[in-house]
């Protein structure tokens, strides 16, 4: 006989399926009039501080196709490195589903501050990514960082930790000629994107 | 430069026995969109360990009412009435308060309204099928809609869904993020559906299945289906038996 730990368990995961857009983004899915706009879709309610970035991308599956009805949620601290500050007209928290024809996805965003670690050590600017589609039987949690960040990259806690180092490229968005950042998910593959258990 | 620990509170290793491999290749999709190599552990820090909040100002007075939040003036969505309630809990037993949870489906015939949907059943016009809520600060939540229907889908050509809700659940904490579906007490689809047998533990498979409360209905107006919902809990604080400051 032992005492029983009374931890309820988690409510299990199912796939979000290909109308995810019904019930996150309607007006994407060409329902409209129901919310006045989707949520997520703008991540700034006024002027920010800070760089304002965009970052593209898109999600390919284990064939290389660009999957076309998955949902990409980002989550990130502001230019000084606070999460969603009362005071602050950054939101931290942005939506968008793939385009139904190109499987690109988009956000607006700043470029974030530098977070704390647990050991209080700085981690680099990095952006939390979350991907949930059909097919995708629990959302799978990864992590943005920066090429342009190259000093914070090097003594990031987690981007140090992985062991794989030629897999570390599959977290780092590349800034663009035009001024914007790729970031490119791969489901599968070669270039598996890393992701996370957190 | 330093920063007192922010990860003091961080949220309970996830448990995967309950949920769902990437890989169950009965759903077919599941084969060319799982990932191969093993998740990357770590504990989160401030980014995963908080998430957007989300104010009731936000919500329109029909958010939660599928039956009238698509209908035409004087028009109500067709399908059998039915409110769906309860409480969204952490591992701990505590109340998930100001829980954002948007919800979607079928309408009464199988056939959601969407762009890419093929199934030769009917739309409803008056029918929608999404909504939205907050949680109270008991972690309580409720909605008013119709019975989805099952329907077929591609994946072997006698597949049908189970008739069921999607929920999504915004908690207080990224890391807490959980899409997921409900179904429905007695169906007997729920057992053969590829999708519900990515789950291999008939418990955790359980948990989603709403049950009747006919104690709750309202008279000659609608059924009432009940259905709880767990995120992950926070760890507990350990007692630093020390003064503040020192």
């Amino acid at each position: 006989m032992r005492q029983k730990h009374k931890l309820l368990r988690e409510t299990p995961s199912q796939t979000a399926g290909p109308y995810v857009h019904i019930g996150c983004t309607p007006n994407f899915a060409e329902m409209s009039g129901v919310y006045a706009e989707d949520l997520g879709t703008s991540m700034k309610t006024g002027p920010v501080k800070g760089e304002e970035i965009t970052i593209t991308g898109q999600v390919f599956d284990g064939t290389g196709t660009a999957i076309r009805d998955a949902m990409i949620e980002i989550w990130q601290a502001d230019a000084d490195g606070g999460f969603a500050s009362a005071e602050s007209n950054f939101t931290g928290w942005g939506r968008c589903p793939t385009d139904m024809e190109t499987g690109q996805f988009q956000f607006d965003t700043v470029k974030p501050g530098q977070v704390p670690y647990m050991d209080g050590r700085l981690q680099a600017p990095h952006i939390t990514v979350w991907i949930v589609a059909r097919g995708i039987n629990l959302g799978l949690h990864t992590r943005l960082y920066f090429d342009d960040e190259t000093q914070s990259n090097a003594a990031d806690p987690i981007l140090t930790k992985i062991e794989h180092r030629n897999r570390v490229p599959t977290l780092i968005a590349k800034k663009q000629s035009g001024g914007s950042y790729l970031f490119n998910i791969h489901l599968q593959g070669e270039h598996e994107t890393i992701f996370f258990d957190m | 430069m330093t920063h007192k620990n922010p990860n003091r509170n961080g949220y309970l290793v996830r448990n995967h026995d309950g949920h769902p491999a990437a890989l169950t290749p009965a759903y077919k999709t599941s084969v060319t969109r799982s990932p191969t190599k093993p998740l990357f552990s770590f504990p989160g820090s401030m980014g995963e360990q908080m998430g957007p909040v989300f104010g009731h100002d936000m919500l329109g007075p029909l958010d939660n009412d599928l039956i009238l939040n698509f209908a035409q003036p004087g028009e109500m969505a067709l399908g059998p009435r039915i409110i769906v309630r309860g409480r969204v809990l952490d591992q701990t037993g505590r109340p998930v308060p100001n829980c954002l949870i948007e919800v979607w489906q079928a309408n009464a015939g199988g056939r959601y309204r969407h762009k890419n949907e093929a199934y030769l059943a009917p739309l409803d016009p008056n029918f929608g099928g999404c909504g939205r809520m907050i949680t109270d600060e008991n972690g309580a939540y409720e909605f008013r809609t119709v019975t989805p229907g099952p329907y077929p889908w591609p994946n072997g050509m006698a597949d049908w869904r189970p008739a069921h809700i999607h929920f999504s659940l915004m908690g207080q904490a990224f890391s807490q993020r959980l899409i997921t579906q409900m179904y429905f007490e007695g169906d007997p689809m729920i057992w053969q559906c590829p999708i519900v047998g990515s789950i291999d533990d008939t418990e955790a498979i359980k948990s989603l299945v709403a049950s009747l409360d006919m104690a709750e209905a309202v008279p000659m107006d609608a059924r009432v289906y009940a259905f709880d919902i767990v995120l992950r809990g926070r760890r507990q604080t350990f007692f630093e038996n020390r003064w503040e400051g020192l």
